[in-house]
């Protein structure tokens, strides 16, 4: 199986006309504020923590606590899900190195509260799923069909899709 | 936004811890905020060192480097910093097929023309003797969708730059004379100015294209990679009459360049500094007027549609969606 990265995770759940077009270089240059307060976000908050822990430059976690605690900073639940499933291929990811018993939190920093994150076994069936699915998606010749959401005026792609 | 810095004066260019300074014996030692620059020219004698060339590369600064006479020398592209070998890869089979080579070079022929003949008919409302050229450009237009190969695809632009350019004097109501299109050196003031200014836009649209994945050297109208940064060049046609003309329209018309702007030696003829800084001021302003946009439903500059004409080709060239040059819709 081809494993993938955090942010392609993310991506699927975002938006898949994205996740192709970032697969396939297609990057944009962050030059909006969702940027801005999302990285400020990560470096002013939990600041006596190590951070950013990168595996395998596959997946990128914010900080670990308790050893077998990892923990993601976002700015709000917009993304939920994406978060959610992000955070649960972090630990699917672990158990497949061998680590065992990995449980996540999400902290939303705009209410501040925190969400616990386990790993089920039916969120495995979903995350093998997801990663065929997203192995599919790079494997396209072009583009999947765009779908214009409430989202796209936000994203740092939105000139490019919609031009 | 970030900006473009032009620099007229003599003197020095240097990294200074994070920033950039410039030292002139006509302005003295001025910072220059680095993170809100995104290209440089320079028109004046410069000194620079590696430090700050590799500190350019760093920040994703373009620099474009002119000579005494105004004359583009060429650029600092610094290493890509967005790139993509999959839309290369896409980029170069868009122009070894002929077929799909001809169609993206007609698109912008198309574009160009269109925005070539929206300037004429502007100024044959305002002025006698104009209809003419409007109806001979119409007619020469129609020829662009017949043709078979790009020299004859050339040739249809060739010779609507020519009515084109014969019009001008009217447009400019005689201020200067301007027979022909001379080039390499110009010989009037109106041949320096259509130089000076297309060099301008070609560097523009240079910068713009490094903020993307296209590649610069690989071309449709233009033979690829000739001398130049030929994708640059096509892509310059379609902004030409839209940014460089009407500036030069309007400077002329309004008095604002005059004969005093030019060196006149040996037939050659060249903006002098004052000339350039004028022209440069209206370009740059000229760059950042504001328009809706009708498909984003956003308000963009002319800089930022130079931008989107990039990510238009972009999508054409992975098969997305068919490519539209921007004709001047206001």
């Amino acid at each position: 199986m081809n494993l993938v990265t955090g942010t392609e995770i993310n991506y699927y759940f975002v938006c898949k006309h994205k996740l192709w077009l970032f697969t396939h270089g297609i990057n944009m240059e962050h030059n909006s504020d969702y940027v801005d307060i999302g990285n400020a976000l990560h470096e002013k908050s939990f600041t006596r923590e190590d951070k950013e822990i990168l595996i395998d430059g596959r997946i990128k976690i914010d900080f670990v606590r308790n050893q077998l605690e990892i923990h993601e900073t976002k700015k709000s639940k917009a993304m939920e899900e994406a978060t959610k499933y992000q955070i649960l291929y972090y630990i699917y990811y672990l158990k497949m190195k061998g680590v065992d018993g990995v449980t996540g939190v999400i902290h939303y920093m705009d209410n501040h509260s925190k969400e616990e994150i386990t790993l089920r076994e039916q969120n495995e069936e979903k995350i093998k799923q997801i990663i065929e699915e997203i192995n599919k998606i790079k494997e396209m010749d072009k583009p999947p069909q765009k779908v214009k959401s409430k989202v796209c005026t936000k994203c740092s792609y939105y000139e490019l899709c919609f031009c | 936004m970030k900006r473009s810095v032009y620099i007229n004066t003599n003197g020095r260019l240097s990294r200074k811890d994070n920033t950039l300074y410039l030292e002139s014996e006509t302005y003295g030692k001025k910072p220059i905020p680095v993170n809100n620059t995104q290209e440089i020219f320079l028109f004046g004698e410069i000194d620079l060192n590696t430090r700050l060339i590799n500190f350019l590369g760093q920040n994703n600064i373009t620099l474009h480097v002119f000579n005494y006479y105004g004359y583009y020398s060429g650029s600092f592209y610094p290493r890509e910093h967005l790139p993509s070998g999959f839309l290369l890869v896409k980029q170069v089979e868009k122009y070894k097929d002929e077929y799909e080579r001809l169609k993206i070079a007609k698109e912008i022929i198309n574009g160009a023309t269109h925005n070539i003949l929206k300037n004429v008919k502007y100024y044959s409302n305002r002025k006698e003797g104009l209809d003419e050229y409007v109806e001979r450009i119409e007619n020469e237009r129609k020829n662009v969708k017949d043709a078979k190969t790009i020299s004859e695809l050339m040739g249809v632009e060739g010779r609507i730059r020519n009515i084109y350019y014969s019009a001008f004097e009217i447009i400019i109501d005689g201020k200067f004379e301007f027979k022909n299109r001379t080039m390499n050196p110009p010989d009037n003031p109106i041949n320096a100015l259509i130089s000076f200014g297309n060099s301008m836009m070609y560097s523009t649209v240079l910068t713009e294209i490094y903020n993307t994945q296209l590649n610069p050297t690989i071309s449709y109208l233009h033979e690829p990679g000739e001398r130049r940064f030929s994708l640059s060049l096509d892509i310059s046609e379609i902004f030409k009459p839209i940014i460089v003309d009407r500036i030069i329209f309007s400077l002329v018309n309004q008095k604002m360049i005059r004969e005093e702007h030019f060196d006149q030696e040996l037939g050659m003829c060249y903006l002098n500094e004052k000339g350039r800084v004028i022209f440069q001021r209206e370009f740059d302003e000229k760059l950042a007027t504001i328009i809706k946009h009708p498909k984003l439903n956003r308000s963009v500059s002319y800089r930022r549609l130079v931008r989107l004409e990039c990510y238009k080709l972009i999508k054409h060239i992975l098969d997305e969606e068919e490519y539209e040059a921007l004709k001047m819709w206001w």
